[in-house]
């Protein structure tokens, strides 16, 4: 018997040590949406939290499973960042319901819509019916490819995570301070690479890029998809075609989710190119955080568009 | 914001004033040109400084004004500063364009028509299987769901039949409970397997497999089959690592279509289940459950049916092309214990089932499916099917099933084709997992 006690003994210090150590190092649990969410949350909070993002970056995020083991992740839950405007409407409600979570419920201070202070851009004004697609009645929700809304982003989950941890205010405000120097220094950088290309014309496959082409001054001018979220007919892509010609359009950008088969018989028909540009973090390997996603997005527009306009 | 747009353009075109006669002097189009450019850039980064800073202010003053947990006006999202063309200025409305403001707290309302149509010689000389008329607007779903207060939600299912309305479900949901506890009350589809909490629309099929109808208590007037009945519903996560284990605890009143009758007050029926799930990959999962339930049957208040169940979905669906490829395959056993007045009838039913995905809108898929009766246990009917699905958009499906079912009691055959066309209007509900 008491050969046992020792090693019980033992045990059970071990186990309430690791607990002390654990509530002195306690972080805040924030899990993201998406993979861009939970990047500018790591510039934000640094090792101050821990973050899992539900949607990875190669997916299409209007199409996410609501697994079980999402469950288990929004259950620890401290903080949940959503995007909004009704991109997860899909997948999030039951998460959140079947989540057994109060702190991260909408409304309750650990549920942040990151869209409430970003700037927003298609929000439908008029009538608006499901015959126009799967359209989006709070406005495009794929604003997080305009830097300026990720720093606005930032800003919100600045301000949320100091209001869960106080204690790390100061450490808040400062990583985000030090990110919103480098996100300036790195706009001056992409401004620069795509200043030659304003007013390119361009065909995206979903209305995912409003926001990266308006802040860089490239112009969309028609889409794959007929409609949001409406596979592509030959009788819009015989329109398109014609449409590309006559305005001599010659990059299409597409999400890595998407079949890339019609994108290219387009492109071969108007002498044109395909490129896979990364929507959210972790859509191509080299797009590992926020200011990596632009890197990468901007090298490469800025590539395909030397190459089609020769300036 | 309006008084920045237009003192932006007065301010630069003075500007441009002042500068030109310079350029003038020198007579240098170039410089000109260059120092056009130049205050371009310049008035447009001061515009985006602008619009940043408004944002900012704006940000704060609505973190300022949305300090109280429950805020005094419904949540609306503003149209920050600087958007231009984005649309109306000032708050939206979340659910809709409200006339009145009352409407603003009116239930997401959501309505799936189910059209059906079947051909074939459905002459089985069986009552097992509800006969499936020619064409028939069989069951359409009315849905209404909001959040009834911070500790609660609440979701109601009508099952809107040709001639008359049923509550599918009606239930309330309180999901902030201590304890990790996820309490559901009000009548409910019971969490006996996998198949039973499925609604009819989101069914991999047309129809229910025969266990459904044979165990579960369907009956020939009654093609939605399955235990539905009012009661209260306990449910709670086992912590196991990254494991999803999840307990359930449910107990009815004791009437579930020809499955359970309750006589008396005390005649409840209960449940038990637990669930796991566990991801093999970012691609694949595996879920596995198994239950349990009793309830007094037909018979009277001294004779039980209990059900035992086992279930197991593998689902394969690749992330990057999870639009266009997926893969399901279900097993789902049910065995019966029916006390009855000189014996016991013990029967046993299963089906298996698998989907797959061949492009963004085309799906196909086949079922087995084999039951005993409860009633009679010796006579064992049997089923396969094979599914076409095709989906023109998120919120439509048409489908045609070809089912073969062999019935047990005089060895008669069954052919027919089956024809579905599912249509979504109102809100946008969540997919079924």
């Amino acid at each position: 018997m008491r050969m046992l006690v020792r090693p019980v003994v033992a045990a059970m210090a071990a186990v309430a040590l690791t607990a002390v150590t654990a509530t002195a190092q306690s972080k805040v649990n924030v899990v993201t949406s998406t993979e861009d969410l939970a990047s500018i949350a790591r510039e934000v909070g640094g090792d101050r939290v821990n973050i899992i993002a539900l949607a990875r970056g190669v997916q299409d995020p209007h199409f996410v499973e609501p697994k079980p083991s999402f469950i288990l992740a929004v259950n620890r839950a401290d903080l949940y960042i959503a995007v909004g405007r009704e991109l997860e409407i899909g997948w999030l409600p039951p998460l959140l319901t079947s989540s057994r979570n109060a702190r991260i419920q909408p409304g309750a201070r650990g549920y942040l819509d990151a869209s409430l202070n970003v700037r927003i851009l298609d929000i439908p004004t008029g009538q608006i019916t499901r015959a126009m697609g799967d359209v989006h009645p709070l406005g495009n929700p794929h604003y997080w490819l305009d830097s300026g809304n990720g720093r606005r982003i930032a800003q919100a989950i600045r301000d949320k995570l100091s209001e869960l941890a106080p204690d790390g205010r100061a450490s808040f405000a400062q990583r985000y301070d030090d990110f919103d120097r480098r996100l300036a220094a790195a706009e001056k950088r992409w401004d620069a690479a795509l200043a030659p290309y304003k007013g390119t014309k361009l065909v995206t496959y979903h209305r995912s890029w409003p926001n990266f082409m308006d802040r860089f001054g490239l112009e969309v001018i028609g889409y794959v998809e007929p409609k949001p979220g409406i596979p592509p007919s030959p009788s819009h892509i015989l329109a398109l075609i014609e449409e590309m010609k006559r305005q001599m359009v010659k990059v299409i950008v597409v999400e890595p989710y998407f079949s890339l088969r019609t994108p290219q018989s387009i492109a071969s028909q108007v002498g044109g190119r395909v490129l896979v540009l990364a929507p959210s973090v972790g859509g191509a390997k080299e797009a590992t955080d926020y200011i990596q996603l632009f890197e990468y997005n901007v090298r490469l527009l800025a590539a395909a568009l030397k190459d089609v306009t020769g300036k | 914001m309006r008084t920045i747009g237009i003192r932006m353009p007065a301010l630069a075109a003075a500007v441009l004033l002042a500068a030109s006669p310079a350029a003038a002097q020198t007579n240098d189009v170039q410089a000109l040109r260059q120092e056009v450019e130049q205050l371009r850039t310049e008035l447009a980064s001061l515009q985006r400084q602008y619009a940043d800073r408004l944002a900012a202010l704006e940000a704060r003053l609505g973190a300022a004004q949305g300090a109280p947990a429950v805020p005094a006006v419904p949540p609306v999202a503003e149209v920050p500063a600087g958007a231009a063309g984005a649309g109306p200025a000032g708050p939206l409305p979340v659910y809709g364009a409200p006339t009145a403001g009352s409407k603003i707290f009116n239930p997401d309302i959501g309505m799936i028509g189910n059209f059906l149509g079947a051909v074939g010689s459905n002459q089985g000389g069986s009552e097992t299987i509800a006969p499936t008329p020619f064409m028939t607007l069989q069951e359409s779903e009315a849905s209404f769901q909001a959040i009834v207060d911070p500790y609660a939600r609440a979701d109601f299912f009508l099952a809107v039949g040709e001639e008359g309305i049923e509550v599918e479900e009606g239930y309330v949901t309180f999901p902030t409970l201590p304890g990790g506890l996820l309490v559901k009350a009000g009548k409910m589809r019971a969490n006996f397997g996998r198949l039973n909490a499925f609604h009819n629309h989101s069914l991999p099929w047309i129809d229910r497999p025969l266990v459904m109808y044979n165990l579960l208590g369907g009956s020939p007037d009654e093609p939605d089959t399955g235990i539905k009945d009012a009661g209260v519903s306990v449910n709670r996560l086992i912590p196991a690592g990254s494991l999803f284990l999840e307990a359930t605890g449910e107990i009815y009143r004791g009437d579930s279509g020809t499955l359970f009758k309750t006589a008396r007050l005390r005649d409840f029926a209960a449940l038990g289940r637990v669930r796991g799930y566990v991801d093999l990959s970012d691609d694949a999962n595996l879920e596995t459950g198994v239950s349990y339930t009793r309830g007094h049957n037909d018979l009277g208040s001294g004779f039980i049916t209990e059900l035992y169940g086992t279930d197991l979905t593998f689902r394969w669906r690749p992330l990057s092309r999870a639009i266009y490829r997926s893969l399901a395959a279900r097993a789902e056993l049910v065995w019966s214990r029916r006390q009855e007045a000189p014996s016991l009838q013990r029967a046993f039913g299963f089906y298996g089932s698998l989907e797959y995905q061949l492009q963004r809108r085309w799906f196909v898929g086949g079922r087995f499916d084999q039951a005993e009766r409860a009633l009679n246990a010796a006579v064992r009917d049997r089923g396969v099917s094979t599914m076409l699905t095709y989906w023109p958009s998120e919120f439509s499906q048409i489908r045609g099933q070809y089912r073969r079912t062999r019935y047990g009691d005089d060895r008669r055959v069954a052919n027919e084709l089956l024809f579905q066309l599912l249509f979504t209007i109102g809100a946008h509900g969540a997919h079924p997992f």
